[in-house]
């Protein structure tokens, strides 16, 4: 290949990918969710240039997302009523020039240290903020939030944006756009002396960089694109509410970066993209998903620090030198041990939400599975201990093979 | 757990687009499922599953079998929409919704635009809770209909019911600072004043939404003000730790609430030993039904077991039936030109009637005081041995409000 | 006006004292490990939980003494089991095994309790009347949370000065290496502590349970002005902490006893812009005014008051 194309595929598969997923996935609401997941990659991967590249833990960051997503609405309101030809595309600018304005005044003082203050700060800030949607009513809409009409504005080559379809591209398009730039914002010294920073802060300032300012730009341009984020949530659904820029929504992209893998660039698309599918999907499946949440994170943090892509990417040396298949039956031993430790947990788990939650009101008979099982005998409750203990056992017995087959690859 | 089945299928509903099922109509329950407002939104889905079940013994909508698909909006307003388009995406053609103001803004606004940008697959959501004023008045929409009364029709019959209490003399207003509690504050002070202006108000405090741990200082001021009665919005744990730091305090006052009977008031009410000096404005009260009303409420607690929080979802799966039948189809198109101006008679006794302008249901209201059951009573809540007891009763036409909606019509 | 100040005053310091009660064992396991605790709040909601169930069965004096003791082995059980191993990956990572964690056992008390708030009642040998005082009666189960508070920040204090292993604790929040050198069991050491810590935070949750509302989001409702309290204390620094509890206990009870708005403050001054602003009181403002604190603070001084080290 040549080195440009070889440059060039991943965008080209990225591109195709984005453009053909509604081909394949067509319903309404999954042109919803695939529009969602395109907010929250441009949000994550905002996320990640603070905590990835710079080293800096944010508490807060839901503040720009949702700030811009308000400054957004209030505009296309304004342009609506001032019957101004702006068409729906630049809206997203608008989020993320508002999100800009606020990095820049709140990293002003945020960014003055570096480490657990930053953190703190962020969260009083987030806190402040988020607080202060009660008493701003005007601003925030007070409970109800804002709406809109992105029909309204002026059409863009004839669309008018009504349509779930039309919507989704034109957050596909700012979605790319996104993470080209905050990919090329990597590669230059600027994206460098951000990982320098996060690295040791105190040496930057030895070879003549002043730490403090990098950590300002840093932030100034996360809560920009946060802010793109924010306005085309805005466009997306046509309503800001102040819960998009509170607690759960700074947790939320900590989660889905992290996840997806802090270490690497595209580990946060990876993480907002399998966060997103579960939270719109899993509580159909289940009462108990935030608890599934919960133990996912702390599985992460535990086993997999790196993240999905930082496990991903553990195999890219094996990969390029073809060795893959020297790990394929050692992963082929434990991948069924690891399978049945899952299964006994998420046993256990309904088991106890039907029984401990639910079983008061609505009786102990349940679904498993497709088996219909009886929470309140002991049978369930056996099987699932049985296969949790049976599986987690098996695997540290298996594990051995594994960091085996791992030894046996030439490369490291 | 057959809501539980179709929520699976509604995930893979994602790649394949599935044929409609022409013999049930679904009605989307978008409330939430879990997290903080789960233990409500589950009281409500029970409620509409047994009123699903009764109608279908008795035939259904035009002979179809009426299926509610349950759908966990977390409380979320953004999350509603998404769950509401996943409905959409079912085919499921009414939804209802009831726990926050906010999620009923979010939905009614969706539904109008849906409506308009997908003609033929029209929408139509029935609010069963959500009280905020302003959905049936700037914010009204065509394809919204509204059970509860709204707070200030609430605050209407509540202040017809004070005018004849002369004991009342000093009013204390103290509520959560969000529209529903100044939408409270501003109506009583409002209504109060043309009904009884010899009526004092000696304070109007607005305290922050659930952040509030200790009511002590505001207790305080109750006292200081020498206020006799106290107007409070509060639900939730805003109203267990006002009544309960009341008690601490040995506040001699009555409390006229929205929400004392709400989940968990009881229980607190009955902790601080205030027998019949908390009162609740509501469009029912257990203990002084209809017979019928009362037979009813003692099947559903027996196989549910909670209380009849929503009469008015009785009243909700009633008129539906009645339009479906006048209009020989489940079509919202068809159903609601029915239900405007539609009348039955409520659940608890009395005309209802479904106001064309605004689509606000209008019906008599009850206030109950909550202390030890009388003699008879058959109904106590959350087995604390206390009950609701009538003490007065405002009829429909003395609650009715103007509005300023100015519904588009299709 | 006067009853106004007396009471606030009295239940500012309750409320700060309770505040203390957690932020001490945050602080002390902050100093010593590194390790800001996400779930520490979560662990005082732990603790009023289970001494809910246990005051159902035993009566709420076992329940003051076993819940704390069940925490506290609870915690020393994450310490030993989840951060311990993640000691080597640095603070960030036990940050968010904390955060995870928090969330985790938020969502366990909720499927076990139920989401609604639970009957958990002051014990009948301590519902009297304390004191009357201007016709407002005062509650003597808030004076024995007030002996209780006073009393552990006693037992700490001579614990931390007076006894042998609190001399070596003492050593390790500053030269943990060098307590380690000398022999001392230094991971069993941090163990202890985080233990000791948890089950302090148990022991808050089991006296304000009967107070405040015993229900699943008593830990998110009281996480935020925790760590407030101790960044504007000082990381590190116990007095630091304490001194912070009272000041935020005691604002933020005034706050709210106050309903005059900026406008009437400021009054022909005040601009017409961000309307809304001017027309807010002093008392909506409560829930904000800590963290408008903890910003300050961190702006102008980012060691806290009292405190020694930024990290």
């Amino acid at each position: 290949m040549t080195s440009s194309l070889r440059f060039l595929w991943p965008w080209l598969a990225l591109a195709m990918l984005f453009a053909g997923a509604p081909q394949i996935y067509s319903s309404g609401s999954a042109l919803t969710m695939m529009s969602v997941m395109g907010e929250m990659i441009i949000f994550a991967l905002s996320f990640n240039m603070l905590l990835g590249q710079t080293g800096l833990l944010s508490f807060g960051h839901a503040v720009y997302f949702g700030l811009g997503g308000f400054v957004a609405i209030h505009a296309m309101n304004a342009l609506i009523r001032a019957k101004v030809g702006v068409p729906v595309v630049v809206i997203p600018l608008v989020g993320g020039a508002a999100g800009l304005a606020f990095g820049v005044l709140f990293g002003l003082i945020s960014t003055r240290r570096a480490g657990l203050v930053f953190s703190m700060i962020s969260l009083g800030l987030g806190e402040l903020v988020s607080s202060s949607s009660f008493i701003l009513r005007s601003f925030f809409g007070g409970e109800e939030g804002i709406t809109t009409n992105r029909t309204k504005l002026a059409p863009f080559f004839g669309h008018k944006f009504g349509s779930q379809i039309e919507v989704y591209y034109l957050v596909a398009v700012w979605c790319f756009f996104c993470i080209a730039a905050m990919y090329a914002l990597t590669r230059t010294p600027f994206g460098r002396m951000c990982n320098a920073v996060r690295e040791n802060g105190e040496r930057v300032e030895y070879v003549g960089y002043s730490a403090q300012t990098i950590r300002f730009i840093a932030f100034s341009f996360s809560a920009f694109f946060a802010g793109i984020a924010g306005g085309l949530t805005a466009v997306n659904f046509e309503i800001m509410n102040a819960q998009q820029l509170g607690a759960q929504q700074s947790g939320l992209v900590l989660l889905m970066s992290y996840i997806g893998g802090i270490g690497h660039f595209a580990g946060p698309i990876l993480g907002a993209i399998l966060i997103t599918f579960l939270q719109i999907t899993l509580s159909d499946v289940t009462n108990a998903w935030q608890l599934y949440f919960g133990l996912l994170f702390i599985g992460f943090v535990l086993f997999a620090p790196g993240g999905l892509a930082g496990w991903l990417m553990l195999h890219r040396d094996a990969a390029l030198k073809r060795e893959l298949w020297r790990l394929a039956p050692a992963y082929g031993m434990v991948a069924p041990a690891l399978a049945a430790s899952f299964a006994g947990a998420v046993m256990l788990i309904e088991l106890a939400e039907r029984q401990l939650a639910l079983a008061r009101s609505e009786g102990s008979a349940m679904r498993l599975f497709g088996f219909e099982v009886d929470a309140a005998s002991m049978g369930p409750w056996l099987m699932g201990l049985v296969l949790f203990c049976g599986g987690v056992g098996l695997t540290w017995l298996v594990w051995p093979k594994v960091t085996g087959a791992w030894g046996s690859l030439t490369s490291a | 757990m057959n809501s539980r089945m179709v929520g699976i299928a509604l995930s893979v509903s994602f790649f394949v687009v599935p044929a409609l099922a022409d013999d049930t109509v679904k009605i989307g329950y978008i409330d939430p499922l879990s997290g903080g407002g789960a233990s409500i939104g589950e009281i409500g889905l029970k409620t509409f599953q047994y009123l699903a079940d009764e109608l279908n013994a008795s035939g259904g909508l035009n002979g179809k079998k009426v299926e509610i698909v349950a759908l966990d909006n977390k409380t979320n307003p953004q999350e509603s929409l998404i769950q509401a388009q996943k409905a959409a995406d079912q085919g499921i053609r009414i939804i209802t919704q009831g726990n926050g103001s906010s999620v009923a803004a979010a939905l009614s606004d969706w539904v109008t635009k849906y409506n308009d940008r997908n003609p033929g697959k029209e929408i139509i959501y029935f609010n069963y809770a959500a009280v905020d004023p302003v959905l049936t008045n700037d914010k009204c929409s065509y394809w919204h209909f509204r059970w509860d009364a709204n707070s200030d029709i609430k605050m209407a019959a509540l202040t017809s019911f004070m005018k004849d209490r002369p004991n009342i003399k000093k009013i204390y207003l103290i509520n959560q600072d969000y529209s529903f509690g100044q939408a409270v504050r501003t109506q009583a002070r409002a209504m109060l004043k043309a009904k009884r202006p010899d009526i004092e108000i000696v304070g109007d405090e607005v305290h922050p939404l659930l952040k509030v741990t200790d009511f002590s200082p505001y207790i305080a001021k109750i006292k200081a003000s020498g206020a006799d009665s106290v107007i409070t919005g509060n639900w939730g744990q805003d109203l267990a730790l006002l009544v309960k730091a009341a008690a601490d305090a040995g506040l001699q006052t009555d409390w006229y609430t929205y929400y004392a009977g709400a989940e968990g008031g009881p229980t607190a009410i009955k902790q601080t030993g205030l027998a019949h000096r908390v009162f609740q404005i509501s469009e029912g009260v257990a203990n002084s039904a209809t017979e019928a009303a009362q037979n009813w409420e003692a099947a559903f607690r027996a196989n549910e077991g909670v209380s009849l929080f929503y009469p008015r979802a009785v009243n909700e799966m009633r008129m539906l039936a009645k339009a479906a039948a006048q209009a020989k189809s489940d079509d919202p198109k068809a159903i609601a030109p029915q239900l405007e101006g539609m009348t039955i008679e409520a659940f608890d006794g009395g005309e209802a009637t479904m106001r064309k302008d605004d689509h606000q249901l209008f019906q008599d209201m009850y206030i109950g005081s909550f202390g030890p059951l009388d003699p008879g009573a058959k109904f106590d809540e959350e087995g604390t041995g206390w009950g609701w007891k009538l003490v007065g009763a405002v009829k429909a036409s003395d609650t009715i409000l103007p509005t300023t909606c100015k519904m588009e019509r299709p | 006006m006067l009853q106004i100040v007396v009471f606030s005053t009295l239940n500012g310091i309750l409320y700060g004292m309770l505040l203390f009660m957690l932020a001490s064992g945050l602080t002390l396991v902050f100093s010593m490990m590194g390790v800001l605790n996400f779930a520490h709040a979560s662990f005082y909601m732990l603790g009023a939980y289970l001494g809910f169930e246990i005051s159902r069965h035993l009566g709420f004096w076992s329940g003051l003494i076993i819940a704390p003791l069940c925490v506290g082995g609870i915690g020393a059980l994450v310490e030993r089991f989840g951060l311990r191993q993640l000691h080597r990956l640095g603070h960030v990572s036990e940050l968010l095994f904390t955060f995870g964690l928090a969330f985790v056992i938020e969502e366990l008390v909720q499927m076990i309790w139920g989401k609604l708030p639970v009957n958990y009642n002051v014990p009948p040998s301590l519902d009297f009347v304390a004191f009357r005082l201007f016709d407002t009666t005062y509650p003597a189960y808030r004076m024995f949370m007030l002996l209780t508070a006073v009393a552990m920040f006693a037992a700490l204090l001579i614990v931390l000065t007076k006894t042998r292993i609190g001399l070596i604790i003492q050593a390790a929040l500053t030269h943990p290496d060098m307590v380690a050198m000398l022999g001392h069991n230094v991971p069993r050491l941090f163990m202890v502590v985080f233990g000791a810590g948890s089950a302090l935070a148990g022991l808050a949750g089991v006296i304000a349970g009967p107070a405040l509302v015993t229900q699943p989001s008593m830990a998110t409702l009281l996480g935020p002005i925790l760590f407030v309290v101790i960044v504007v204390g000082g990381l590190g620094s116990l007095t630091g902490a304490f001194v912070a509890s009272l000041i935020i206990g005691l604002v933020q009870t005034f706050a709210v006893a106050m309903n005059i708005s900026f406008s009437e403050l400021l009054g022909p001054i005040a601009p017409p812009l961000l309307g809304d602003l001017w027309q807010v009181t002093i008392a909506e403002l409560a829930p904000v005014i800590p963290y408008l604190l903890l910003v300050t603070v961190l702006i102008f001084r980012p060691t806290g008051l009292i405190g020694k080290r930024e990290s």
